[in-house]
């Protein structure tokens, strides 16, 4: 069963329907007793990071969330989800993250030439950094997702498992044991998002990469 | 790289969508569920669903049918048509839309750009504007293309782009419907006004349309079209082989 936390940012209602897609059981909660009862962890996310990180931190799901991932169960953050597992962000000020991977999140305009548009949206291709991830083992390189975003993830020493091309190489997905973050939207990535969503359902516990 | 993208256009009234549709094996071609997923199938990169309904209840249809489609495809939703207010935007944000779409509102009112872009973020809040040239001038029109709002165009889009719109939709009025392409003219003009995506519309009738578009203009995001499609005049799968084996970034 997967619980998807919600703490108030942005619309669950994609994301809900692409896990009842691939035939997963899914969940919505904002309580911590609901979503212990999970088997793995949805953190989803729109919006402004220092906005979101004080919703986690005052709604207790914070400390849920580092737990529950340092106890091994599954975690996969999306788009300011997985922004929010790093340490700290440089989006609008300087704000504290979950910190449960190495790593912070800086302005892609810092990195890309100044004639590429931002945000960073639309289809584009994964270059995998690393080929055994669980989160890929339906994909192929190349395949493309769907990405908006204005930040990026960066100094994430060996975390990055993929990375998309835009001007310069930035940050896709994230891994360290059992916990995942993908830059992208897999609900709005078509068939290659749905297949990362079904490959996340069936990580084990604390499987490594 | 990030790749071009093909948007088809859907335009619902009353739970339907019109403009006549002729694929074979589409058990219900006026079905705005099962033509999305069709697209989606298919090779489109996001889908827009234009609301025409004026009733009350064709929009409470129109609400179902979105949440509906949402529950079916998994690709990029802009929702457009009668999209007044922010209340408007949250309404069709809840049943699975990622942008929405506002024109004529926007006119009426152009601190509902500001207002949305404030709440849902720049990237949620798309401009669409309708232009034709009035004495050499690009003008905006208003109410489907029906009325001359007096403004400027270059100037009205800056101005959304400053308010927080993250992509504009130009809909060439003196190109729609020709089949001749697209307004090549207007678009670069556009372009070089702001930093947002462009997204062009008005004037598709063949392939050789679109390739020349991002050909001309590397800067246009997008290219927009309904009726094409709808009536099978271009594949989807087609065009977007052919625009790659012409070296555009496409997504097969």
């Amino acid at each position: 069963m997967v619980g998807i936390v919600d703490y108030g940012v942005g619309n669950l209602f994609s994301l809900r329907s692409s896990l009842v897609a691939i035939g997963a059981d899914a969940f919505v909660s904002a309580d911590p007793k609901e979503l212990k009862k999970a088997d793995r962890i949805l953190l989803p996310g729109v919006g402004a990071f220092g906005d979101a990180a004080e919703k986690l931190q005052k709604s207790g799901l914070a400390d849920f969330i580092k737990e529950e991932a340092k106890g091994g169960k599954p975690l996969l953050g999306i788009c300011l989800g997985m922004q929010l597992l790093f340490e700290k962000s440089f989006e609008y000020g300087e704000h504290e993250g979950l910190g449960l991977i190495e790593g912070e999140i800086r302005p892609i305009a810092d990195v890309i030439p100044a004639d590429y548009k931002i945000p960073h949206i639309g289809w584009n291709a994964l270059h995998f950094e690393k080929t055994d991830c669980p989160l890929f083992r339906y994909l192929q390189e190349g395949d493309h997702v769907y990405f908006v975003h204005s930040f990026y993830a960066t100094n994430c020493r060996d975390a990055v498992v993929a990375t998309a091309e835009y001007g310069a190489p930035l940050t896709a997905a994230v891994a360290k044991n059992n916990v995942f973050g993908c830059q992208f939207h897999p609900e709005k990535s078509g068939g290659v998002g749905l297949d990362i969503l079904r490959a996340f359902c069936e990580t084990e516990e604390s499987s490594l990469c | 790289m990030i790749t071009k993208r093909i948007i088809p256009c859907l335009d619902v009234k009353n739970g339907r969508v019109v403009k006549g549709v002729n694929f074979l094996g589409l058990s219900d071609v006026s079905s705005p569920v099962e033509l999305a997923k069709f697209y989606s199938d298919n090779g489109a990169d996001e889908l827009v669903f234009y609301d025409i309904t004026a009733s009350a209840e064709g929009r409470q249809l129109f609400t179902d049918i979105l949440c509906e489609a949402a529950r079916t495809v998994f690709i990029p939703l802009t929702v457009g048509g009668g999209i007044n207010t922010v209340e408007d935007f949250d309404r069709v944000l809840k049943c699975g839309a990622d942008k929405v779409s506002v024109n004529s509102g926007a006119i009426r009112n152009p601190s509902l750009i500001g207002e949305a872009a404030k709440r849902y973020g720049d990237q949620c809040v798309v401009l669409s504007v309708d232009v034709k040239r009035v004495d050499g001038v690009f003008r905006v029109f208003a109410k489907g293309g029906r009325e001359n709002t007096g403004m400027e165009a270059i100037e009205w889009i800056r101005r959304g782009v400053d308010s927080g719109a993250g992509e504009i939709v130009v809909n060439s009025i003196d190109t729609d419907g020709v089949k001749k392409g697209f307004d090549l003219e207007m678009l670069d003009a556009v372009c070089n006004a702001v930093s947002v995506p462009v997204i062009a519309s008005g004037g598709a009738g063949c392939i050789d349309h679109f390739t020349t578009l991002f050909r001309t203009l590397p800067k246009v995001d997008a290219g927009l079209a309904a009726s094409i499609f709808h009536f099978g005049e271009v594949k989807i799968s087609d065009l977007k082989k052919e625009l790659k084996s012409q070296g555009i970034p496409m997504r097969i």
